[in-house]
């Protein structure tokens, strides 16, 4: 065969003939996207960094006045803020907590054959598929105290979840942990699935018990898939507004991302508000990279 | 230390048949190789003896229990697997404590650091007891998993072809620690393997399996010599045993497509004309002047001590094994004969050795 004709059957050859490159073809596909995140995502992100340091006021038609740090100090010395940061704390160690446990506990129970097992896997992955705002409302009404189905199964009489101020950020984590422990499943059954079976055949074998097994095989090497369900978890957790926000109006339910939320557009504190966002963001890499470290540490191992 | 017996085993995978009607005995203190191609049922019997899978009938007994309810951890086996089944992010040591912490065995921590001192000595894996398993070649591997059985003191340990993922070298070195291994502990082994050479290097008995039958049972020379059917004749030595098929005709081998004939002398022959299978080991096989057939050379293959040729006599190729000494070229023309004593006659039709039938 002629290289003429060789040319002609590879296809990078054919596609440079028609003038498309490698480098081309590859601008093609990441060009948009840089624009995309440029317009959408870094520019909003350094101008809301620029606003923190001002007064500005999107209410109020007056240009913005430099303030240096002074939103900072503000926030990090108000006591209400902190209250907010304790609830949302609370929240985020209840709801994730939760929901890592029933998640991993539903893995360990479906991971084996039993009849119907894909469709009730399905099932149980349906609240995560929901929208936030329609598990609200509906949680709303099961927590009723009146004619609400959950004080009448569990046989509470006149139970307040929502209207008690003590009880309703838990009322609100259980609904997290109803709609997120799928979640954690898919993630903890993939996880289980890839433990080699003849492990636990070894261990079987190995006269080791099975909470020994479980500790020893089954915990390490699912160890750090369940560590990506937590980072997920708790970054999502921490900046939750929809459920609380929706379900409960009290003070003690007021997450950061609600306050923020007030903040930004009922009190209009632009610039402050900004800062707090900042401060946010700060706190959730904090955290991530915390847990980054520690799956790179269980990962080496 | 355990007499093993399978009585009539049959097991079911759904709709396929892994095993049927096994019956098998293995004496206290043997080495059993159960030898048998991919897919004749020698992992699953190896499986239905440690109590990981239940036989669908047959009963099973260690040392005269019928074992049948019991768990794997109640039959105290140990279980060698191909793919080593170390535990991993645990250091060899780990591995080796690990059958030892189990609760109901309650191991004494100096007994526990002797044990897995002695293990690793015999294996030859003491430098490597503080490594992590990940970074271990295979050959150290499955040595660590060979260990973690010999620190328990089984009853039986069975072995599901630990030597086969390993190079030419390592399997050879491995063979005779394991045989000498088991000599020293005098325990029972039960290996399985597709490897004819492990099989008969190994083995105070071989049992071969074919498509879950287990079709004979003997010690290695009997299995070479005096193979039950052309299956068994086929499945031991190498190069392979030559199958030659004809018939009888007045006390001669005549074989097919008719060209040439041998003679039969001291054998007992039956009745004329009925078609046989004629199996003669290559080394059985001389070539010499003056000898009954003419062939030609088709292939040479020297191996150092001795040279396997393949040779075509009248359409029919087979090998035969010389000394290294004898010179010959490829195409030449020889003359071989086999040395009639050591024919093993198969009847024609089903392949059983006329020995065993009669």
């Amino acid at each position: 065969m002629t290289t003429a004709a060789l040319d002609r059957l590879d296809p990078q050859a054919r596609a440079a003939a028609r003038g498309w490159s490698d480098i081309k073809i590859r601008n093609m596909f990441i060009i948009p996207t840089i624009l995309f995140l440029i317009v959408f995502n870094i520019f909003p992100l350094l101008y809301s960094l620029g606003y923190s340091f001002t007064d500005f006021r999107a209410s109020v038609n007056a240009p913005a006045s430099f303030i240096g740090l002074e939103n900072y100090r503000r926030l990090l010395s108000d006591p209400n803020i902190w209250r907010n940061f304790t609830v949302t704390a609370k929240y985020v160690i209840v709801s994730v907590g939760g929901q890592m446990i029933v998640g991993f506990g539903v893995a360990l129970l479906l991971n084996r054959a039993f009849p119907f097992k894909g469709f009730v896997t399905t099932l149980l992955l349906l609240p995560m598929m929901m929208s936030m705002a329609v598990v609200g409302l509906f949680w709303k009404l099961l927590y009723d105290p009146s004619w609400g189905i959950i004080n009448y199964a569990l046989g509470l009489g006149r139970f307040d979840w929502l209207s008690n101020p003590d009880m309703a950020l838990y009322a609100v984590a259980i609904t997290d942990i109803w709609m997120w422990s799928p979640f954690v499943m898919l993630l903890s059954l993939a996880g289980l699935s890839a433990v080699p079976k003849h492990l636990y055949e070894a261990a079987a074998i190995d006269r080791a018990s099975s909470w020994y097994t479980f500790t020893r095989i089954t915990l390490p090497l699912v160890s750090p898939l369940l560590l990506i369900a937590l980072i997920f978890r708790t970054m999502e957790a921490f900046k939750s507004f929809d459920l609380p926000f929706i379900m409960s109006g009290q003070p003690t339910t007021e997450v950061i991302a609600i306050r923020l939320y007030k903040m930004a557009f009922q009190e209009w504190q632009t610039g402050l508000s900004c800062a707090l966002a900042y401060i946010m963001l700060i706190v959730v890499i904090a955290i991530t990279n915390v847990y980054i470290k520690y799956l790179n540490r269980v990962k080496e191992r | 230390m355990a007499h093993i017996e399978l009585r009539g085993i049959t097991k079911k995978f759904g709709a396929t048949t892994a095993l049927r009607k096994l019956d098998l005995q293995i004496g206290d203190g043997e080495f059993f190789v159960l030898l048998g191609q991919t897919g004749a049922g020698k992992t699953t019997t190896l499986r239905l003896i440690a109590g990981l899978e239940k036989p669908t009938e047959g009963q099973i007994f260690i040392d005269g229990v019928d074992v049948g309810t019991w768990g794997p951890a109640e039959r105290d086996v140990a279980l060698v697997l191909q793919q080593y089944s170390l535990y991993p992010r645990y250091t060899v040591r780990e591995n080796l404590e690990f059958p030892l912490k189990a609760k109901i065995r309650r191991v004494e921590p100096d007994e526990m650091r002797d044990r897995v001192a002695r293990a690793a000595k015999i294996l030859r894996i003491e430098h490597l007891l503080d490594r992590k398993t990940e970074r271990l070649s295979g050959g150290e591997m499955q040595r660590v998993s060979i260990g973690r059985a010999i620190v328990r003191k089984p009853r039986v340990f069975l072995m599901d072809e630990p030597l086969s993922a390993l190079d030419a070298k390592l399997r050879e070195a491995l063979r005779t620690e394991l045989k000498n291994l088991q000599m020293t502990l005098g325990a029972t082994f039960l290996f399985v393997t597709h490897d004819q050479i492990e099989a008969m290097s190994m083995a105070d008995k071989i049992g071969v399996l074919d498509r879950g039958r287990l079709v004979q049972t003997g010690t290695p020379n009997e299995i070479y010599n005096n193979p039950r059917n052309t299956f068994v004749a086929r499945s031991v030595g190498s190069p392979p045993i030559n199958l030659f098929e004809g018939r009888l005709q007045g006390g001669r081998a005549v074989i097919k497509p008719g060209t040439f004939e041998l003679p039969l002398n001291g054998q007992a022959v039956p009745d004329e004309g009925r078609p046989i299978i004629f199996g003669v080991r290559p080394e059985d096989v001389s070539v010499e002047p003056g000898a009954a057939v003419e062939a030609t050379v088709h292939d040479v293959e020297n191996h150092g001590v001795e040279k396997i040729l393949t040779l075509n006599a009248a359409q029919t190729i087979f090998r035969a094994t010389v000394p290294a000494t004898l010179k010959v070229e490829v195409d030449e023309t020889v003359r071989c004969a086999w040395n009639p004593q050591k024919v093993i006659l198969f009847d024609g039709s089903s392949g059983l050795s006329l020995r065993h039938a009669g």
